[in-house]
């Protein structure tokens, strides 16, 4: 199986490890993750401005190179999944924003959110399954306590990503049982790291991020997950090691260097 | 030579804001067969209908067009003012040009030529009305009650009361429903089984009461006066006539952990078990999802155990067929399912409670013996976060849009008597609303505020985190400080939205009876007949028509019962004429109408013909009961040959309608 993949910029740079284990679980797996080419920024935030297209092009862009391709479209990057199957959502539901992104892109063929948008968790979850997976472990985590981190994008508007309950979630702690290890569940699993304010207000930030790990600790977690770059830049200077669930993903199916 | 009178109605300013009423009443002179046509300001007033009756006889009118309101709203009055006159009621048209013409149009001329096109329609229609004579049918003098709750049993007890038979039909093991459950009642503080349960023994005792439970209504056929129910008994292995509800089985069973639903799960019961001590009627039912017995073969302790020789592991469910005048439902609520409120913690911590599990937490009956302990480590709360509207007010999707009406005032009494009891404990309650209306309700409120000093706050609960020391951390605003508020709770209790029990829909379905949106009843005028359901013979009470509290749904239930009785105090019913007749030389016997027909009123018999060539042949043909048939239609249009045709709107009428329309 063959999926288009929009990495974005952050895994081009800060967050490699995300992107370089997913890829290599992949093809242990038996998908394979093909980038496209000439891919841009998804614009980092999903801009909610009814009147303003601009922001959405890029998004559009990718989209319609993934329909042309005529495969379903791989994001991993919470924020660029975010932006991406929002944007794709207002493509087919919103006639005014459809009707005048596609009079400025000029596609080749019109574009109405034709494209299916999957979430890297999603293909595991959906299309390999979980027991797969488990099957496939050669290097099982057991009996560590991994607390799964959501942040607040991956999961909503619960309405339009439709992946998971964002307020009882349990794919990545699905995922956490199929690598053999065990999760964490903690209330504060989805709820914000302090996201963008870091750069303006580093306390405030700090603040959230700390009662996230917190929370986590208290609960017994010796290592969280998360699937979002941003995230990780907030906790990782917390008191619990963070990762990238993929790169646990590679270790347990031994692929990891 | 037809001989029509039209009468236009200013209806005030309703009609004749919109419509040019002059201009109507003289276009619609000029048609063919049209004597009188006037307009006059509300032709429904004494003087109005005057003028109709004086113009039928003085003009010796054959047909009437009224040009005014629905027929819904006056048809019958303006029916009964030409059959005063001395003419067929049946030859009376009413035009709508109210709801469909004046009050949807703004621009005048438009609305004047559409008043013109609906009165030339009626006058199109009456010109082919041919007199009709309503029927009589008989009524069977007993009622039956769907659901035995607080409304039930007072809708039973007054039916009772005037003398009449009636049918309590509950699914549960005993009668008495949610109230059973709740210990306290607002705004008095009277205890609630204290006030149930004489009327729950009333019931049983009453002659004229008969209680089928464990049962349910499986079908229902028939029209008003002449129901026939079919009740399903559900197996309770235990022979009623012989369970003295001793108990010792209820004792003796080893299957221990069956979590018990009068409790909402808080504790267990045994397979066999008695929902509670005052239970009418006081027999033991064996859970057959639990008995070892059903299920394997193997145990049989409750029969070595019965004294009185009462269970029976081979009963069967047993069906009887009942006739009835009148059906009401009265199928009850319950709260919602807390899965959309995932961020309340519902489903992640056993300390966050539903209001209902709350009432069983005080309850003297309950699973802490009427202790407030907390449910996880049986501790006293001393911080506990009421939440209102859960589910209620809730325009997202995830709940309710509408007000659940009862949450206001029970969780004034929840916080009340806690301070009460526990002055120790701080209480603190999120509203939207506080909604206190009715009779020393906001009294009520006001002491729980300024007397026990329970903490009112304006503003939603956004996020309950269970901690890992058990705490509960509440995350809140409040909207009149503008702040954000983190309350370290012990208990967190959330005021569930209420809804349409479950059974309600299957309910409307056998008994032909509408439900809005919500799947509450509709009732047949939101003001005006609020206990009727616009089906006949079918009555509401209680909360399956909408939100209510305890005094509300039993002066609703009793208001219910009253037409009940104004309804089976009748020996005979007057029955609608307009009802649908084969034309059996153009049935070809297909079926097609009986497969249509909601009420079962088709039959077929095979006749005798004489053909052309004077030999006999016999052919199969529908025959319509006019008792049953409520007049709908279908059949009329799912008839291939054209057989079928409903007095009144004939499809020769119906077609001389859409020709005045285009002309």
């Amino acid at each position: 199986m063959v999926y288009s993949y929009f990495p974005g910029c952050t895994l081009k740079n800060k967050a490699k490890d995300l992107d370089t284990y997913a890829r290599k679980s992949a093809e242990a797996l038996g998908f394979t993750l093909e980038e496209l080419e000439n891919w841009q920024c998804c614009g980092g935030v999903y801009p909610m401005a009814k009147d303003e297209i601009a922001t959405k092009l890029s998004s559009v862009r990718a989209l319609a190179d993934a329909k042309a391709q005529g495969r379903d479209l791989v994001t991993l990057c919470s924020a660029c999944h975010n932006v991406i199957k929002q944007v794709n959502n207002d493509m087919a539901t919103d006639e005014d924003i459809a009707l005048r992104a596609n009079n400025y892109l000029k596609l080749d063929e019109e574009y109405r959110g034709e494209t299916k948008v999957l979430h890297y968790l999603e293909v595991l979850r959906d299309v390999v399954g979980f027991d797969t997976i488990k099957e496939k472990v050669v290097n099982p985590l057991t009996g560590k306590k991994i607390a799964p981190y959501y942040g607040c994008l991956l999961l909503r508007p619960k309405k339009v990503m439709q992946m998971d309950n964002p307020e009882n979630p349990k794919i990545m702690e699905d995922f956490i049982r199929a690598i053999g290890a065990e999760p964490v569940i903690y209330p504060l699993r989805n709820e914000c790291c302090g996201g963008y304010v870091r750069i303006e207000d580093k306390d405030t930030a700090s603040k959230r991020s700390a009662a996230v790990v917190g929370s986590a600790a208290d609960f017994g977690a010796e290592l969280m997950v998360t699937a979002c770059p941003l995230c990780m830049y907030n906790l990782k200077n917390e008191t619990v090691p963070v990762k990238y669930f993929t790169e646990l993903l590679a270790e347990a199916l031994g692929v990891k260097e | 030579m037809h001989r029509i009178g039209v009468f236009v109605c200013h209806c005030g300013t309703n009609i004749a804001g919109t419509v040019d009423v002059k201009a109507v009443a003289e276009a619609l002179g000029k048609e063919p067969g049209v004597v009188s046509s006037v307009e006059y300001q509300y032709m429904c007033s004494e003087a109005g209908q005057t003028l109709i009756k004086d113009a039928i006889k003085n003009l010796k009118l054959t047909g009437v067009v009224i040009c005014s309101c629905s027929p819904r709203m006056h048809e019958t009055t303006f029916r009964r003012t030409a059959a005063a006159a001395g003419i067929n009621p049946y030859m009376v048209e009413i035009a709508n040009i109210r709801e469909q013409c004046s009050w949807i149009h703004k621009d005048k001329a438009t609305a004047t030529e559409k008043a013109i096109i609906l009165g030339r329609t009626a006058i199109a229609k009456v010109t082919l009305n041919t007199p009709l004579t309503s029927m009589e049918s008989p009524v069977t003098k007993r009622a039956l009650v769907i659901g035995g709750g607080i409304a039930g049993i007072q809708t039973a007890l007054d039916i009772a009361e005037a003398g009449f038979e009636v049918d309590i039909v509950e699914k549960n093991s005993t009668i008495g429903g949610k109230m059973t459950q709740i210990d306290k009642t607002f705004p008095t503080l009277d205890c609630a089984a204290c006030i149930l349960t004489p009327k729950m023994v009333d019931c049983a005792q009453n002659e004229k009461i008969n209680i089928y439970s464990y049962s349910e209504v499986e079908s229902v056929s028939g029209f008003v006066g002449n129901f026939t129910a079919k009740i399903k008994k559900k197996a309770r292995y235990v022979d009623a006539a012989k369970c003295t509800g001793c108990g010792v089985c209820t004792e003796k069973c080893p299957m221990k952990n069956v979590p018990n639903e009068f409790n909402l799960g808080m504790n267990n019961r045994r397979a066999i078990y008695i929902p509670f001590a005052q239970a009418v009627p006081k027999v033991a039912t064996i859970d057959a999802d639990y008995c070892n017995m059903l299920k394997k073969g193997k145990c049989g302790v409750c029969a070595k155990v019965c004294t009185a020789g009462a269970i029976d592991y081979k009963q069967q469910d047993e069906y009887v067929e009942r006739e009835y005048g009148a059906i009401v439902a009265a199928t009850g609520y319950n709260p919602i399912s807390l899965e959309n409120y995932d961020e309340f913690a519902y489903s992640q911590s056993k300390d966050v409670i539903t209001s209902l599990e709350f009432e069983r937490l005080t309850n003297a009956a309950g699973p802490t013996s009427g202790q407030l302990l907390r449910p996880s480590d049986g501790q006293h709360p001393h911080t506990i976060v009421f939440v209102q509207c859960v589910g209620s007010r809730d325009t997202s999707g995830c709940g309710k849009p509408y007000c659940s009406k009862i949450c206001c005032m029970y969780t004034a009494k929840h916080a009340m008597l806690t301070r009460d009891k526990y002055p120790d404990t701080d209480v603190y309650v999120f509203y939207i609303d506080v909604r206190t209306p009715g009779k020393n309700f906001d009294e009520f409120y006001r002491r729980a505020v300024e007397e026990y000093g329970v903490h009112y706050i304006k503003g939603m609960v956004g996020k309950v985190s269970p901690r890992a020391d058990g705490k509960l951390m509440v995350q809140a605003s409040d909207l009149i400080a503008n702040e954000q508020l983190h309350i370290e709770a012990d208990l967190v209790v959330l005021a569930a939205a209420i809804e349409p029990d479950k059974s309600a829909r299957s309910v409307a379905t056998m008994l032909t009876a509408s439900m809005d949106t919500n799947d509450f009843f509709t009732e047949a005028h939101p003001k005006l007949r609020p206990v009727e359901s616009p089906t006949a013979g079918v009555f509401l009470s209680g909360v399956c028509q909408g939100p209510k509290d305890i005094p509300e749904t039993v002066a609703q239930a009793s208001a219910c019962a009253a037409k009940v009785i104004g309804l089976l105090a009748k020996d005979k019913l007057t029955c609608n004429p307009c009802v649908a007749h084969s034309n059996e030389n153009l049935c070809n016997g297909c079926s097609a109408c009986e497969k249509v027909c909601p009420y079962g009123a088709i039959t077929y018999s095979d006749k005798e013909f004489r053909m052309p060539d004077r030999t006999v042949a016999i052919r199969r043909v529908a025959l319509v009961n006019p008792a049953v048939c409520q007049g709908c239609g279908a059949c009329t249009v799912a008839c291939p040959s054209g057989a079928m045709d409903l007095f009144g709107f004939s499809n020769k009428q119906i077609m001389a309608e859409v020709d005045a329309i285009c002309k």
